[in-house]
Formats: structure tokens, sequence, C-alpha cells
């Protein structure tokens, strides 16, 4: 297959009738509204109609609701006083949400890739039917030609559901989301060989009543995960001491007793002289130690030379600092959380270092107590009955040589990886859907993901937006946005469980239409209609809300219902017998499963390469008003934030010649120069030996309007991948950049 | 009664969330607001603070912008907010001049524009838009004459400063250190 079968195709070349865009859209849609059952249950007393939804901006899906005024057009959207996620309180991007809905470059009818007689690639416009045809007509040949294993889909969002049922109910198991192994994944396999269960999301960290809370590379503030954020202000409020390890000065860090301004990659040491602390300073909670974990004195003997001495040469944080704040930890203990933060792909050795944040809050005898963790409760919802799914002959699982065993979800790169044909695989992936992530910026390593996406033989993007990865794909599915269709119930684990809905509070905009009629469409196209049993989700939602004692009807009114816990208590009782889901049945301080699978049973800090002379390393993060790559063109968002900067202390500011504001072009280890160039901001709030920028930025899609060459990608510099040997995270943080003053 | 605001400093994240909850509470056309977000860093690595400040027009008491107005479009409104009336102003930015605040900007419709402490909300017994939104809590509104309001209350209790004393204006916004 020639390597250009797939041309990059900007959206825009499509046809004349994305060009004018702007007002005229506007206009026309102020013709097309029709106020929907203005006089409907859920008329509040002013001049607003209200519908329920849950956001779509980022994952933490805070329930709110959608208010409209009297031109039938969004006015805002409010958060529910009964969402435990949001407690009435969106964040800026769930606010600005109703930009999702107003971006007039949003896609608008469904494209299919063809080629011209003079070779040229473009997309052409299509119907529903044509473009479910095609797609047909392609997944039946991959699953007779190669099974229905060769289908894979890559998922961030809740449209994902659906295309996730298709997959299962013809018999591919390949079902990812780049929340795994991109971001969350070691943290999951950390705890996991730990307390024997993971986190999930919301992560249940009992801010609200801790009075230690210790956060490591994790910028609550920044990133906006709404209930943690609001929780950490209560905690600021009465007087709970904060701890942050950063090389960069962050918000959370500014409102710290302690900072610790660390040397980037060496926190596992710091860590480890924590433990060590806490051990030999006897200030462990004894009780909790001893009735519940196994493995301290093996523990004990490990951690005995790595004292707060030996970790200050290496991570240059002063001992007595070191000691100073794990005694503050022990004062505060069980109220202390050593937060586990949620991007962890940092190094390749990170579920390690989360294996020492989970036996550190073992250690303080936080898991499970009150202001450490709480036992998260989470409704079960019963699905529409339909036949059991097929079993998958083989999953990318099968591509990886035995690798990455104890990863509890598919990794994204896994299934990228098991796309590129191998002589060491029998088969490789031939066709990916892709829902709602942008995987030219999620996944490192970018030729490598181009070149899966060549070896493919049909990728079908689904998105509100036209984000890069539609210029590879052979058909484009248009999404209406969260505000514009329902989608399956919001399930989430918190104090209280808690179910939620989204119903419309629009007509899908253009020719968009909602993941689940797509996936159901295609369902039935390929003989698995049996699969989705409804006719339409309302269908769906209503039996599945009737079965936990509520209704559509009475969703459509609260939006959020709470069920009761399944089980009485948020925290252990004093000296209750517990039974961990490990193979001591023990907090494994000693963990006997990573032993079993040939790795350390106990951390140990290795050194990681560091910049060479006139380098620097590359740290990324997040801003609040922006989510990823996804708010990046939101006319709302981008008002706020529209470009990133990089950051860069003065004094490497001073040896570059760099002034505030100056463009840059940045280069990497690997001779990777970014493509646009990025503005520099000069801060003490920087490392002399890093860089700071916030991800999802430099886009290079024109059809971004607002987006398109703002500011730089971290992505696109993210050349060198360390590897999680444990469970196939990608780390992220190993690499160094320069600047550069023209691109040439 | 008299309206004032209170913003703590050591809560504020600086998210911009009160800006864009302003914007679609008060149909205020993107690339303007009546709020935003000032960032103060002090000091040199790794001896450092830093301020998040959510700004707006502090409602003064002393308004250089209501003395100047020509045609009395600025004015004083109950709880001695500072308001004004559009069909009134002739955009003449003799106001915008005047505020030491920066807190107005001339509407695309040719009227200066500002910060209402959402009163159409207070008079139905709401918060402020940015108030009700903002994720930290970090906004205290209410009358400084009820000693038992939010803002009264968290006044007493904290220290705090005014931006721009030296103007004279007695402004209302309080910001909490």
């Amino acid at each position: 297959m020639g390597k250009n079968r797939r041309d990059f195709i900007k959206i825009s070349a499509l046809g004349a009738a994305g060009l004018v865009a702007g007002t005229r859209y506007l206009m026309a849609q102020n013709q097309i509204v029709i106020p929907e059952n203005p006089k409907g249950p859920w008329r509040m007393p002013h001049d607003l109609v209200r519908t329920p939804t849950y956001c779509e901006v980022c994952f933490w899906k805070c329930a709110g609701w959608t208010y409209k005024n009297d031109a039938g057009q969004i006015q805002k959207i409010i958060g529910n006083d009964d969402d435990p996620n949001s407690n009435g309180r969106f964040c800026p991007r769930g606010t600005g949400g109703v930009g999702m809905y107003y971006d007039e470059d949003r896609l608008q009818t469904p494209r299919i890739r063809v080629t011209g007689d003079d070779g040229k690639q473009t997309f052409k416009k299509a119907t529903w039917d044509e473009a479910f045809d095609f797609i047909q007509k392609k997944l039946e040949k991959v699953i007779e030609e190669h099974g229905p294993e060769c289908i894979a889909l890559f998922t961030h969002g809740s449209g994902g559901t659906y295309f996730g049922n298709l997959l299962k109910s013809l018999g591919s198991q390949n079902i990812t989301a780049p929340s795994y192994a991109q971001c969350r994944g070691p943290r999951e396999v950390g705890f996991i060989a730990t307390f024997g269960e993971g986190l999930s999301s919301p992560e249940p960290t009992d801010i609200r009543d801790s009075k230690c809370m210790v956060l490591i590379g994790s910028h609550i503030g920044e990133n906006m995960h709404n209930g943690h954020v609001q929780e950490m202000s209560d905690a600021i409020d009465k007087g709970a001491t904060i701890i942050t390890v950063d090389p960069r000065f962050s918000t959370a860090a500014s409102k710290s007793k302690y900072w610790l301004p660390i040397k980037p990659s060496t926190d596992l040491a710091l860590l480890m002289a924590w433990i060590h602390v806490l051990i030999y300073e006897e200030r462990y909670d004894k009780k909790y130690v001893e009735q519940y974990t196994f493995g301290f004195e093996q523990l004990k003997e490990h951690v005995k030379h790595m004292t707060p001495e030996w970790a200050y040469g290496i991570t240059t944080i002063k001992p007595q600092v070191i000691r100073e704040t794990a005694r503050e930890m022990s004062y505060a203990s069980p109220a202390t959380i050593v937060h586990p933060g949620r991007h962890v792909t940092w190094y390749g050795d990170d579920t390690q270092r989360l294996r020492a944040v989970a036996i550190l809050n073992a250690l303080l005898g936080s898991w499970g107590r009150r202001g450490g963790f709480y036992i998260p409760d989470k409704a079960k919802v019963p699905g529409v009955p339909h036949p059991p799914y097929p079993k998958p002959r083989r999953t990318w699982r099968d591509a990886m040589g035995g690798k990455y065993e104890l990863a509890d979800l598919a990794l994204a790169n896994g299934v990228c990886d098991a796309t590129i044909p191998s002589a060491t695989m029998d088969c490789s992936i031939k066709a990916w859907i892709v829902n709602g992530t942008n995987l030219i910026e999620t996944l490192p390593n970018r030729p490598n993901t181009m070149e899966a996406i060549n070896a493919l033989d049909l990728m079908v993007v689904v998105d509100t937006m036209p984000m890069e990865i539609t210029g590879y794909a052979d058909v484009v599915l248009p999404e209406c946005t969260y505000l514009e269709r329902y989608d399956s119930l919001r399930v989430t684990q918190h104090r209280e469980p808690t179910i939620s809905l989204r119903m419309p509070a629009m007509k899908p905009k253009y020719d968009s239409k909602p993941a689940w009629w797509m996936a159901k469409n295609l369902a039935e196209r390929l003989g698995k209609g049996e699969y989705f049993p409804f006719d339409s989700i309302e269908e769906e939602l209503d039996y599945q809300l009737k079965k936990v004692g509520s209704s559509l009807d009475e969703m459509q009114r609260i939006g959020v219902k709470k069920l009761p816990r399944a089980y009485d208590d948020l925290y252990y009782k004093d000296g209750e017998e517990i039974e961990f889901n490990t193979n001591t049945g023990k907090i494994e301080l000693y963990s006997t499963s990573l032993e079993e699978y040939g790795f350390d049973p106990m951390p140990k800090y290795t050194a990681h390469p560091e910049p060479p002379a006139g380098y620097y390393r590359l740290i990324y993060g997040r801003a609040p008003m922006h989510t990823f790559s996804r708010t990046a063109n939101n006319p709302n968002l981008t008002d706020l934030m529209d470009e990133n900067t990089v950051w860069v202390n003065p004094k490497v500011a001073k040896e570059w010649g760099l002034k505030n504001g100056q463009e840059v072009y940045l280069q990497n280890q690997d001779n990777v120069i970014s493509t646009f160039p990025i503005k520099v901001r000069v801060t003490e709030r920087i490392r002399w030996d890093s860089v700071y920028m916030v991800h999802g930025f430099g886009h290079a899609n024109k059809k971004l309007s607002r987006a398109f060459g703002r500011g730089a990608s971290d992505s696109e510099l993210i050349t060198n991948v360390m590897m999680d040997p444990i469970m196939g995270g990608t780390g992220m943080r190993g690499n160094f950049i320069t600047f550069r003053f023209n691109k040439a | 009664m008299r309206y004032a605001m209170a913003v703590d400093t050591k809560k504020c994240v600086g998210c911009s969330d009160c800006v864009v909850a302003c914007q679609t509470e008060n149909n205020v056309p993107i690339g303007y607001c009546r709020d935003w977000i000032v960032e103060v860093t002090d000091g040199t690595y790794p001896q450092l603070e830093l301020e998040h400040r959510s700004e707006r027009c502090n409602h003064c008491e002393n308004s250089p912008c209501v003395r100047c107005c020509p045609t009395g479009a600025s004015h004083y409104s109950d709880g001695g907010t500072v308001m004004v009336t559009k069909n009134k102003c002739i955009g003449c930015g003799a106001c915008i001049a005047s505020c030491p605040y920066d807190a107005r900007y001339t509407h695309p419709e040719g009227y200066v524009d500002k910060c209402t402490f959402c009163l159409h909300r207070v008079k139905k017994g709401q918060q402020p838009a940015c108030v009700a939104v903002c994720p930290t809590k970090c906004m205290y509104f209410g009358d400084l004459d009820d000693p038992n309001s939010d803002v009264s209350r968290v006044i007493k209790k904290r220290k705090y400063k005014t931006l721009i004393p030296e103007a004279g204006t007695n402004p209302q916004l309080y910001f909490l250190i």
C-alpha cells in the first residue's frame, strides 16, 4: 500500500458550504429553531427553559442544566445542585460548553474520501446512507478476510459506549481509550497491586475532610477536576496543610504550606525517603499496618538506606524539609491524602512510583479512612437484555508477545502497535473507528501512529469538530454535540451513588447525528440489530431507569438522582476485618503479584536521562479553561485562552536572549521542530532545567479557524517514549527541547 | 443597604469561570468581558508568591465615572451599585477614561457596559453569576449594612485589601489576603 494512500485532507477543501460559516449560519439557525415545549414540566419561574445534561467537555462529566432563552437559543449551562461531581458549580469549560454547540467550524455532513482522476484525494459530501454503505462494505470485507477481531475502537467520549457495543456484537474486544495508557493507567495498576483495587473516576479522595494533602506533579486548580478543586478549596478554608511537589510553581504550589521544587524525574527518590522517615521515626499507623498490611519488615529493610540525606543528592530537596513534610503527613494521619494524581505516565517506571504513593497512604492508614480515601459506591443499572456477545478469537494482547499482562484495560498504543503489520503477528488490525479522540495529538510518537494509520483498510472518524485525525479518515461522521443528544446514563461512583441524564436541549445542527444512532444503524446493516434491542434511545433509557426506580419522565425533570448506598459506611470501622483483593488478602506493601510477573516487589529509584547542555526537559500540563485539544477551537474558551506559551526561567531567557512574547520554534532531541512558533513566557515559576507548556495547542488543521497555528503542540515533540514494562504506559516526560529562532 | 463583594485570593485558582459565567449570563459578546483574572507573581525561584484575583467594577462609593458622565447614564442604583442606563449613554468614553480600574468597555452596539453585580439576579434572591459558579467558592457577595451577610462576616474575620485606595474612590470590592 502506497505511503500516501492517506493524504491529509482538510475538511475545508470539501466543498463550498463551509466557507461562509460565521454569521450566515447563526442567521440560518435563528430561522430553523423550534422552541421545544416551553410549557413543559421543567419550565422555570423565570424566562428560561432548562433541560438536564451532563457535561462532555471533560471526563468529569458534571451534571447540570442547559438553559434556553425566549428565542429558543442556548443561553447558559449551570450545574445541578444534586450532582456530587459539581455541586451545582460548573468549571469554566462546562460553563463555556455552549461554544461546542455554536462553533461554526463544526463538522456538518458525512464525508467519504475519494481519489479523483488526477490522483488527488478529497472528501466528498455524502448522505448517511452512502456513508453507512461504504463502512458496511469495508467492514464486511475486513470481517470476511481477517475476522472481526481486526476491527478496533478508540474512544474518549460518551458516544463510545454504543460503538463499543457494536464492536462487541461483531466479536472484537479491541476497545481502548487513551485515558488509560497515556494517562492514569499506571496509577490503577499500582493501586491494584497494593490495595487490590484501583481508583477509577472521580477518585475517592476525601479531600473535603483532609487535614494534609500531598500533591506530586498534580496541579489541581489548573487541572479543573471540578469536585476535587472544590474540596481543595474547602480544605484550605479549614486550614489543611498542603504539600506540593513540582518543578513548577503551580497554582496549587502557591496555595501550599510547603512547595518542594524538585528536580524533575526524581520523585520516586523523595517518596522512598518519606517512607523511610515514617518507618524509622515510627510515625506510621502501627495498628493499621499490623492489621491490614503484608510485607512491612521487607519494606523496612528495603528502605533502610533511602534516607533523606540520600534523597537530597538526587532530588535537591533538603533533608530537613523531607523530614518535616513526612512529619506533617504523620501528624494529620489518617486524614492525610498522598494524592495519586491522574496523568501519571512520565518516566516509564510510573507503576512503581504510584506503588510508592500507595504504600505511603497505607503506612499513614489513610485508605478507607475519613480525610484519606473514602469507600465509593456506584449504582448498578441493568441494560436492555440482548444475546451474549461472541467471544473474540484474539485481541490486541496477542500482538504484545506476553508483555503488559498487568494492564487491566486495553492500551491505545498497544492497539496502535497491533495495527502495524509485523512478521511475529499472524494478523494485524485493519479497521479503526475513532470516536471523540484526536489520536494525532493524543498518542505520543506521531510517526508510529501514522505508520499504523497508513496500514489500515478503513478508518472511520466520529467527531463534532474537524480535528486533525479527521484528515486521515476514509469516512468522517459528524456527531452532534452533547447539547443536542441523549446518551447513555452517567453512572458514577462517589460518596453517594448517582445516575444522571443527558437530554437534547436543541435539535442537532446541520446533518449531525448522535453516536448511538450511528452505531445502531451500522449494527443493523451488519446483521447485529439484536444487540440494540430498542427503537430509540429514549426507550432504552426509560427501560433502564424503571429498573432502578425512576423513569425517563422523572429524570427529565430532576436530571440527577441519588440512589441508596449498598454499603452503609464511607470508611472502615475501627478494627474491622477486611479482606483485600490481593494474593495475601492484605494491603501489599510487598507486592506478590508484581513479583510473580518478574517485577520488583517494592519500588526502587532509578536515575533517568537528563537534558544535554542547551536542552531543557519538556514538561506539559493543563490550563483550567481547556480540555486537551478538544476545546482549542471553542469560541467561548479561546476567548479566555487562545494559545499556549513556553514558560522559560529568567536565567535561561537571559542566556538565550529571549524576551517575553517573543516567538520561537522548539526542537527536540530527535531534531523534530515544532510546526508552529510559540511565544515565550519568561517566568520565575519554572525551574531552570525545564520548560513548561499547556497541552492541546498548535493545531495544524486550517479548518479549526480559531485554533490553527495558535501556539505549539507538545505532542509532536514527544518522540521519546519510556514504556512502563509493567502495564505498557507511555512515559512522556523524557523529551528535551532547545530553542530555534527560525524553522529552516 | 451597601452591596459589596469580597474575593478570597487564598482560594482563587484563576480559572476564569467567573468570566465565562458572566458572559453567558449577561450576553457579553465574545471578545469583551465585565470581569477578568489578574495573576501576580512575586519573588525569585524558589522563593515565590502568586496571587490570583477575580476583578470587576469596584462599585465605588465615590465613583469618578458617575461624576464625569455628561448624560447621567452612569448612576448609583440599589445598594450603591454603579449602573449604566443603556439608552442614555452616548458612548463618549469619559467614564472609561476616568475609571482607575479599567472596568468598563464600549459594547459593539455603542454603549458603555460593565459589571452590574448581577442586580437582576440579586433582586430574585440569587447570587451574582460569578459568585454562584465559582468552583472554589472564593467570592462573597452581600449587604455590608447587614452584619450577618456573607461579605460582612468574612470581612470581619479576615485581612483584606482594596485596589488603588489612593484614588480615593472608596471601592467596594475587597480582596482577602
